[in-house]
This record gives structure tokens, C-alpha cells and sequence, in this order.
């Protein structure tokens, strides 16, 4: 509850700083007082809308005649959450397994870690066109080759702190575990994977936010597809004309994101009773 | 045959980076069915390494150590014992019944069986109030209660324990000694206990058994003379004194 009150707390104090900085600047004639410098970013309507211009952009037609914007972003943003999602799912599967893997054997942990950790260092704005193009030749619909960059991004933090959390549980706890003559899977799904969800839930709640990130990021190349990636690009290119339409995606899209990581919230609260969650 | 544990010039060499600690030399034990034997001495004179020998959590570099007539690998295997140490490491995604299912659980014991056998554990460490309770809603003593019931749901035949009071207040450890001379005439296990509290050891055991460090070693091991039931009482008889300045002495190296 707390947390709800914060977070529009925090919306509202934005606005009255947007609103805030435009006022500043018709006040000022968009000048810094005394001298010749101009305001940056220029607190006029073309580079810095009305925070209720890009609310009401929302609710206009996006093309003349056509649906309003709002469903249109809505459209658009379903069809990136799939590609997301499903990447998010995979990653998540992956990551697991892999921290599984790693914690069992410490021969797969140190032949394969290093080659995750490396796999991290590549740019995702260079992965994403190869990724893309490289499924398209697979013959996968493109949507599920923008899941593969989420896919990406998702499983290298849940494996690293899947293996973390299956190594938290106290040595007197393990301990406890050999005196029952427990079996190395008993050990796992009694001990070491309840004590990991904490950490598991940790990363999954990082990785929603970059898995529409990444999936956003993936249509963008190619600009296809009917995701947010190429509603963003579209009206990027509109901007001179119509700055409220790409303000009003981007609140749209920070929404999805927002959306995602709200149900993997819930998710965790379902899974973790409240005494044990780690509040952050 | 016939003892429960039977120790043969058994010793523990632990091999560290900076060389080769001996933690137990030569040590002769043996511990017949129902006793109650306290281990005590100075710090890392290696009560808790003979401890984790006898439950197989180590293994002796040298000698021959029989526990239930078994290897000590065996008698792990075949659930011969339960730990109860000075943390209560319980289980927090679990509540207080479900923590003291968890070795019945692995032992494959039935749904039911289960929930009756855990329900009359925790009755007996009179915790019946707070079965469902989580382990963050239950104090050190309770904590520590549960971890017993734990060690107790198989039934086990042999009962170690390593300083399971240690961290409680004084109040609270007495009640807790009662509590556990309760059940040890209730039930017919052996139990080892591990502590620093030269009355504590008094007023639990049927035998002391005194230690010295560097190399660790046993020596001294006194029988305790007084009745049970054992209660407040006890720990105003004068056998009680005599036997904790026995004790102390055998500490002491005389
Ligand atoms: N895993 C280990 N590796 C190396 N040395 C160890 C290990 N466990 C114990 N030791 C050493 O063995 C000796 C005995 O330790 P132990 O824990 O059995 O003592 P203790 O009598 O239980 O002491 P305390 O009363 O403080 O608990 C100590 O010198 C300790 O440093
Ligand atoms: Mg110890």
C-alpha cells in the first residue's frame, strides 16, 4: 500500500516538474535570466507537450479516420508483450536449469559460466538485427525471433542468481539435510529451491522490465511487425509535426513495462508468504 | 554387542591449508542403550567433531567407531538418529508442523502418519497451541522446542544433541533440561549432549563424560548418582554439589 501511495507520489512530483520547467520558461521568454542562453531542452510546446496534450493524444484518432491512438498503442503493445513474454518464459526456464546445472556440477559451472558471463558482453542493438534476421532464415515468425533477444536478456540474471540462491541455505542446514540421509534431489526441491525463490523472484522481476526492453529493441531494426518497436520508430518520425503522439507511446509502452513486472510481483507474492519476503 | 556406540581409538586429523589440526586422539567410548551422556571440556577439544563422527557428518582418520551395531554410514542411512544442535535451523518456508514432517517426509511416512506423528511431537514439547505457526512467529525457546520434535518424529534410538541450549536465557534452559529428562524417560532413546555448563551436564546425564584439548582427548568419564525423576529438588541435594566439584576438578587436570 505504502508503495502504491510512493509510486503515484513519485508520478505526481514528475508532472509538476515537467509542468513545472514549462512554466519556468514562459515566464522567463525561454531564456536563463541576465543572459543570451537558452533553455535546454527548449520549454516550449513543440520539444516539451502539455502533459495533458499527450494524454489527449491518447485519446485521438491515430490516423484520420482511423481507431484512436490509445487502442492502436494497446494493439501494438499485446503484440510486443507476446514476444516478450514468451522470451521471459524461456529465458526463465533456461536460467534456472542452468543454475541447477552449475550448483550440481562444478564442472559444468566452470565450462560453461564463463561463456554466459561472456555472452552478456555482447550489445543487444548488435544482436538484436542478427537474431532477427537469423530466425526469419529459420523460418520463425518474427515475433518469436524478437522473443529470442528477451529470451537472452532474461536468463543471464536468473541463472546467476538462481545458483546464489541454491548456495544460501546455512551449512547447518545442509548438514541437517546429510543426517537424513536426504538424496541430492530431495536436498534440491526441499531446501535449496525454496530458499533460491527469493533470489530467483529478484531477478525475474529485473528481467520483465528488460525483456520488453529487449523486444522493443528487437523490432526496431527492421521496423516490422505490428509491436511497439515500430509504432515508436513511426511516430519518432513524426515528431516535428506531432510531438504528443511519441510522448504518448513511450507512456504507453513504460506502462507494459510497469504491466509485466506488476504480475510478476504478484506472482511472487503468491509464492512467498509475507514473512519471508525480502521488501525492496 | 549391546552398546549403542562403540568407539575404538578413534582420531581426527583435519588437513588444513596452513597444516594438520588434530581435533580427536585415541578415543575409547562406549555407550550402552538409555543412557544420557554429556560430553563436556574446554573450547575445540573436539566435542562437536566426536559428535559429527557418530552421526557420519566426518568421517575418523584412524580407528574403528560402531554405532547401533553398524557403520556409522549405515546407521545415517537407516535414520538411526536425530541432531538437534545450537541453531535450530528450521525450515522458513514451512510452518512448525511441516518442519518436524520433514524427516518423516523423507522417509516416505504417509500423508497422514505424518500429520498424526508430527501433531503428537509438538504436543509433547507442549508447542500443540502453535502448529501452524511460521518459525519467524516463534521465539529462540520455541524455535528450539520444534528442532527437538524434529529430531524426535523417527523415533530415533539415538538422540545427539550439541549445545541445543546454548543460546537460551537461564529460564528458559531449565525448563527445556526438565522438558527433555521428560522425554528421554518417555521415550527409550540414548541421548549424547554436547555443553559448556558443568550443571547443566550434572543435572541431564547418567555419565560425564570430561574432555581435554590439544591433542582432544577423553579424560575422565563419571557416573552421576541421582535419582529420577530428577526436578527442582535435584539441584539442591547435595550429591548435585559434590558431583558438579568432581566435575570441575576432572576439568581442571586435577
Ligand atoms: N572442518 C574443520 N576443518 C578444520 N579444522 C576443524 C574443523 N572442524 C573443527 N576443526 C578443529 O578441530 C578442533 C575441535 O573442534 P570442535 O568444533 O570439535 O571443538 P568443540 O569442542 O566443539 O569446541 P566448542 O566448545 O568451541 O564448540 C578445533 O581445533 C577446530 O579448529
Ligand atoms: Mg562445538
Amino acid at each position: 500500500m505504502l508503495r502504491v501511495v510512493s509510486f503515484i507520489g513519485i508520478l505526481l512530483l514528475l508532472v509538476a516538474i515537467w509542468e513545472g520547467y514549462k512554466l519556468l520558461g514562459a515566464a522567463l521568454g525561454g531564456q536563463w535570466p541576465g543572459t543570451e542562453i537558452e533553455m535546454k531542452p527548449r520549454p516550449d510546446n513543440q520539444n516539451m507537450p502539455h502533459v495533458w496534450d499527450m494524454v489527449a493524444a491518447l485519446f485521438q484518432p491515430a490516423r484520420r479516420g482511423g481507431d484512436s491512438l490509445i487502442s492502436a498503442l494497446l494493439v501494438a503493445s499485446a503484440y510486443t508483450l507476446r514476444s516478450a513474454v514468451l522470451g521471459f518464459v524461456i529465458g526463465g526456464l533456461l536460467g534456472f536449469g542452468l543454475g541447477v546445472a552449475f550448483v550440481r556440477s562444478e564442472m559444468a559451472e566452470r565450462a560453461f559460466l564463463p561463456y554466459v558471463v561472456a555472452s552478456q558482453t555482447i550489445p543487444i542493438i548488435a544482436l538484436a538485427p542478427i537474431v532477427v534476421v537469423w530466425g526469419g532464415r529459420l523460418g520463425l515468425p518474427s515475433w518469436m525471433g524478437v522473443a529470442l533477444i528477451s529470451t537472452y536478456l532474461t536468463f543471464f540474471p536468473v541463472a546467476i542468481n538462481t545458483l546464489r540462491g541454491l548456495r544460501s541455505p546455512e551449512w547447518t542446514a545442509t548438514e541437517m539435510f546429510r543426517s537424513y540421509a536426504a538424496r541430492p534431489t530431495e536436498t534440491l526441491w526441499k531446501l535449496q529451491v525454496p530458499a533460491a525463490l527469493p533470489y530467483i523472484f529478484t531477478a525475474l522481476k529485473v528481467s520483465a522490465t528488460a525483456s520488453i526492453v529487449g523486444a522493443i529493441v528487437g523490432e526496431l531494426p527492421s521496423g516490422f511487425g505490428e509491436g511497439l518497436g515500430r509504432a515508436l520508430l513511426q511516430f519518432n518520425q513524426a515528431f516535428t509535426s506531432d510531438p504528443s503522439k511519441l510522448y504518448a507511446a513511450v507512456l504507453v509502452a513504460s506502462v507494459a513495462g510497469i504491466f509485466f513486472v506488476a504480475l510478476v510481483t504478484l506472482a511472487e507474492w503468491l509464492v512467498i508468504p509475507a514473512g519471508r519476503r525480502v521488501e525492496n | 554387542m549391546g552398546e549403542i556406540v562403540a568407539a575404538r581409538r578413534v582420531s581426527k586429523v583435519f588437513k588444513t591449508g596452513k597444516g594438520a589440526v588434530e581435533a580427536l586422539r585415541d578415543i575409547d567410548l562406549t555407550i550402552d542403550p538409555g543412557e544420557f551422556v554429556s560430553l563436556i571440556g574446554p573450547s575445540g577439544c573436539g566435542k562437536s567433531t566426536l559428535l559429527r563422527l557418530v552421526g557420519d557428518l566426518l568421517t575418523p582418520t584412524a580407528g574403528e567407531l560402531v554405532v547401533n551395531g553398524k557403520t556409522p554410514a549405515q546407521s545415517r542411512l537407516d535414520h538411526d538418529y536425530g541432531i538437534a544442535f545450537q541453531k535450530a535451523t528450521l525450515l522458513d518456508w514451512r510452518t512448525a508442523i511441516e518442519n518436524v514432517e520433514l524427516p518423516l517426509e523423507l522417509m516416505n511416512v504417509g500423508r497422514d502418519q505424518r500429520r498424526a506423528r508430527a501433531t503428537e511431537m509438538l504436543e509433547m514439547v507442549e508447542l500443540g497451541e502453535f502448529v501452524n505457526a511460521n518459525p519467524w512467529q516463534l521465539s529462540g525457546g520455541m524455535q528450539q522446542r520444534v528442532a527437538i520434535a524434529r529430531a524426535l518424529a523417527l523415533r530415533p534410538p539415538l538422540l545427539l544433541m550439541d549445545e541445543p541450549f546454548g543460546a537460551l536465557d537461564e529460564m528458559t534452559r531449565e525448563s527445556m533440561q526438565q522438558e527433555l529428562l521428560r522425554i528421554w524417560r518417555e521415550t527409550d532413546t540414548t541421548i549424547i549432549f554436547v555443553t559448556h555448563s558443568i550443571p547443566e551436564a550434572v543435572f541431564l546425564s547418567t555419565r560425564v563424560v570430561v574432555m581435554a584439548s590439544r591433542p582432544g582427548r577423553i579424560v575422565d568419564s563419571m557416573p552421576v548418582d541421582l535419582s529420577h525423576p530428577r526436578g527442582v529438588d535435584t539441584r539442591e541435594d547435595e550429591r548435585f554439589y559434590t558431583t558438579l566439584t568432581e566435575v570441575r576438578e576432572a576439568l581442571r587436570g586435577r
